[in-house]
């Protein structure tokens, strides 16, 4: 392993590390934010005291959650500049303004009003009370808006144009990074994941009261706030999610091919409902690519291209750059190994204009930037010695893709049962057992879900940190791997020792309440 | 002044108002660095409670400061951050653990306890207070960097910015930093010092505070004094325009004549200095007197603006390079386009809103000083 990649793949994983982290708190602060809202408007329209206690009882557990998700969360905004220092200066024009926003719109409102929220019981009104506790959860909201419109403007790079004389990339149109089809949808699609998420959270801890039968009528109360909270939530990911999968057929097709393991694809193209990967399998040899596969015909047409007869690339044809019409003709487009070429030449565009402008020769710079131009598109490709290096990791894509899938089919049955049973079978839901570990095993098995699903996002789109423009080799700091593998280490003890600490508390303080009465 | 020109001003300016945010909230980081030292648990408690109605904001203002700076000058974020490596490491190490801290210490079940989460503040406090001093100190005393964005087509080594080996290491020995980054810890512990006396209802916290205040802000401006007399007597670096292109010299005294040149600057330095100075004495001096945070904290704030201001105004190298002057930034060569600048100034429009709605909340909560009754009985405590 030569130094370079060695300092690539670390930073890689030390990026990878602390966001993964990260994501463990955020989408429960972000659904869990909403019901406590939820809670204390019901409080606040019916005083009923037991609806204040639910409330509090669920806003400690926010509270613990929220402090990992700041912790872990100031790292990875700075990692931008400390790991990517390339990166934040060729598109630091276009990147940082989200993440200023973000800064600005958000992070102020929920700091400012998470203070109110656990400090202001005695000190402000109802009212405002009320509103602080909507206003940290709109900012949460508000906050992953804005992080995710720059997330998707690394996978569908819009709204910019390169400046050979600075050598770096100027926005030119801030509502196409803003209203982009991928931040529409990312944004929905990881903001209602948080919904479905927490709502598991909640339903699960609240069986868990109901198996000790400890505070059962808080449990059921909490069952049904939640249940709608998750259901809503279920239903928009699983809608998004459906919009994400075109989007990302159109604008990362490789990334699609790696997610259904699809090495050479056809017309009426099947989906693998659940299978296993052949770990023998090569690009361009005529290996069968899985084990073990259920496939539905037509299913990945529909879900690329809503046409059950459309075209679907597998990764070997995208490689190649073929396509196929309805007819079964083949189409030749610009195959990698072309775009490599292409994009060798944009970077020797780039290096005769960089000569000429400090050579003065303001002819030779017209004609360095024309030819950078026609061969711009490409300009990430020209990092790459051959195509094989443009495709990312195909198992883990794979597999991460099909356990968020499958799971969240698992969980939007899982709330409409709950909530038919909160609602027509309060019995059975307080008595029976199987349902109560059912729904406590499903904590777990919802992070898990919900982690799959930044994998299938972020290691699908490798080796990209922006989509063809510039590979994350070309993105790094000028530092030693040794120095990255440091710190790697030091934030993988000071976040899993954190994270020991946390589900500690949660399990003490969620133990030591229950034995309390505050229904 | 051209619209760009003015924009990228304007931003510095921005910059300027959010430092001098953080290093007033930085009494948060004082006040942490004094937990340990409190004479019992209740008063300990008191304080921690106090401090951690605000520590969420000095740690948004930081994080907003990073953001407003990747936004407005990324070729500053993409140099410092990437080079001085484990300066900002440290900072930001110390961060993680001052974020779970408040809300872990007094948790059952938190597995290290009270005292090593107590520790993590402290370590927060100092750590945050001294490095983001040197951080601020490398504005004027400079970083071992160089820069050449034509490494961008090095498929091999590809990092535009190059550092000394040391990554960072060595701005945080560098004397000189070391001094700002030290006057800060003692002007953030006075800070907290005025803090508790405004936000604790306990006399003997109040006799306890007012000592600290003597014997911090007695360091402080001492500590001020020198860095002041070595700021003025540094060399800068003079930023030129000639045919379009910016040249870059040394200039000796080049703050000193900042100072001359730019009189508001200069005014803003004594106004800031003047009623840091006047907290400190009617604090000492008048019995009951309560108010010293509010004249401390805005005077604190002042300096610091004035101090951006002559680190990136009248033609100024802001972070100057110690290996080639030419690489030096300036506001003018490190900054976003016009377009992006343009885009994100409109945004600053809510900044009034935003300082509003801080304002009241802080208001709100702070109204009623923290009483010993008040931490036997608050359901939600740190």
């Amino acid at each position: 392993m030569n130094d370079l990649t060695s300092l690539v793949d670390w930073s890689r994983a030390q990026f990878a590390l602390t966001a993964m982290y990260h994501w463990l708190f955020v989408p429960l602060t972000l659904g869990l934010s909403v019901i406590v809202a939820i809670m204390e408007s019901v409080y606040f329209k019916t005083r009923d005291p037991r609806w204040l206690a639910t409330t509090k009882f669920w806003m400690t557990i926010f509270g613990i959650n929220f402090a990992m998700g700041v912790a872990t969360g100031i790292i990875l905004e700075f990692e931008f500049g400390t790991n990517w220092s390339n990166y934040s200066w060729f598109v630091g024009d276009i990147f940082g303004a989200p993440l200023a926003i973000e800064g600005l719109l958000a992070f102020f409102m929920e700091a400012t009003f998470i203070a109110v929220m656990f400090f202001g019981w005695k000190k402000v009104s109802p009212r405002f009370h009320l509103a602080s506790t909507w206003l940290t959860a709109i900012g949460a909201s508000l906050s992953a808006l804005w992080i995710l419109v720059a997330n998707s403007w690394m996978q569908y790079p819009v709204g910019m144009e390169f400046n050979p004389h600075e050598m770096r990339n100027m926005m030119d149109d801030f509502w196409a990074l803003v209203l982009s089809p991928v931040a529409t949808n990312k944004f929905f699609h990881s903001v209602l994941s948080g919904w479905t998420l927490a709502g598991v959270f909640v339903i699960g801890v609240s069986a868990w009261l109901l198996l000790k039968k400890r505070n059962a009528a808080m449990a059921v109360r909490s069952i049904k706030v939640a249940g709608w909270v998750g259901l809503i939530g279920i239903l928009g990911t699983l809608a998004t999610g459906d919009g994400s999968a075109k989007v990302v057929s159109e604008v990362q097709p490789m990334k699609l091919a790696a997610m259904e393991g699809l090495y050479k694809g056809s017309c009426g193209q099947s989906i693998v409902a659940a299978g296993i990967l052949n770990p023998d399998k090569k690009i361009g040899d005529n290996q069968a690519p899985y084990l073990f596969d259920i496939s539905i015909p037509c299913g990945l047409s529909i879900l690329a291209e809503g046409d059950p007869d459309a075209f679907v690339p597998g990764v070997e044809d995208l490689l190649a750059g073929i396509s196929l019409t309805p007819e079964g003709d083949t189409i030749h487009g610009i195959s990698y190994a072309e775009r490599i070429e292409r994009g060798k030449a944009a970077h020797d565009a780039l290096r005769r204009f960089d000569i000429a402008k400090a050579a003065g020769d303001e002819s030779a710079m017209l004609l360095a930037h024309a030819d950078l131009k026609k061969d711009f598109d490409y300009f990430g490709y020209g990092y790459f010695d051959e195509a094989g290096e443009a495709v990312p990791n195909i198992h883990m894509t794979f597999y991460a893709f099909h356990i968020m899938v499958i799971l969240g089919g698992y969980f939007l049955l899982f709330y409409i049962v709950i909530l038919f049973l909160a609602y027509k079978q309060r019995n059975f839901l307080e008595g029976n057992k199987w349902w109560q570990l059912v729904a406590i095993i499903s904590i777990p098995l919802v992070w898990i879900c919900s982690e799959a699903g930044w994998v299938v996002a972020e290691v699908g789109r490798q080796p990209w940190v922006i989509e063809g423009l510039m590979p994350a080799r070309a993105a790094i700091s000028g530092i030693p791997t040794s120095s990255v593998i440091t710190t790697f280490t030091l934030f993988a003890i000071i976040f899993t020792g954190l994270l020991i600490a946390e589900i500690n508390i949660m399990l003490k303080y969620i133990s030591r309440k229950s034995k309390e009465n505050i229904e | 002044m051209e619209t760009y020109e003015l924009l990228q001003s304007y931003w510095w300016f921005l910059i300027s108002v959010l430092g001098a945010a953080l290093v007033f909230l930085l009494f948060v980081q004082g006040g942490q660095t004094m937990l340990l030292g409190a004479r019992n648990d209740l008063q300990r408690t008191m304080m921690v409670n106090s401090l951690g109605r605000k520590w969420e904001l000095s740690f948004t203002t930081l994080v907003v400061f990073g953001g407003a700076f990747f936004a407005s000058f990324p070729l500053f974020y993409s140099t410092s951050f990437g080079g001085a490596y484990w300066l900002w490491i440290l900072i930001l190490l110390g961060f993680v653990l001052q974020a779970v801290s408040y809300e872990f210490r007094k948790k059952k079940g938190n597995v290290y306890g009270t005292r090593t989460f107590d520790t993590f503040l402290c370590i927060n406090g100092i750590l945050g207070c001294v490095l983001l001093g040197v951080a601020v100190g490398t504005f004027f005393f400079g970083a071992e960097f160089t820069i050449q964005k034509g490494n961008l087509l090095n498929t091999t080594a590809p990092a535009i910015s190059t550092w000394s080996p040391t990554h960072g290491l060595e701005a945080i020995f560098c004397w000189k930093n070391l001094l700002l980054g030290i006057a800060v810890l003692f002007l953030a512990r006075m800070q907290a010092a005025l803090y508790f006396i405004n936000s604790i209802d306990d006399k003997t916290n109040y006799r306890q505070q007012r000592k600290a205040v003597l014997v911090n802000g007695g360091i402080f401006v001492l500590l001020f004094i020198a860095f002041l007399a070595v700021l003025l007597t540094a060399d800068g670096y003079q930023a030129t325009m000639q045919n379009g292109h910016e040249t870059i010299s040394v200039m000796p005294y080049k703050y000193f004549h900042n100072f001359i040149e730019m009189w508001w600057a200069l005014a803003l330095l004594l106004i800031g200095v003047g009623m840091v100075l006047y907290a400190y004495a009617k604090t000492i001096l008048c019995d009951n007197y309560k108010r010293g945070i509010w004249y401390s904290g805005i005077g604190t704030a002042l300096v610091v603006m004035a101090l951006f201001w002559v680190a990136g105004y009248n033609d100024t190298a802001y972070y100057p390079s110690l290996l080639d002057p030419a690489s030096s930034l300036t506001i003018r060569n490190s900054s976003s386009s016009r377009f992006t600048l343009t885009v994100m100034s409109w945004v600053t429009v809510i900044i009034p809103f935003v300082v509003a709605y801080i304002a009241y909340a802080w208001y709100s909560l702070n109204k009623k000083p923290i009483t010993p009754d008040e931490m036997a009985d608050n359901d939600h405590k740190y």
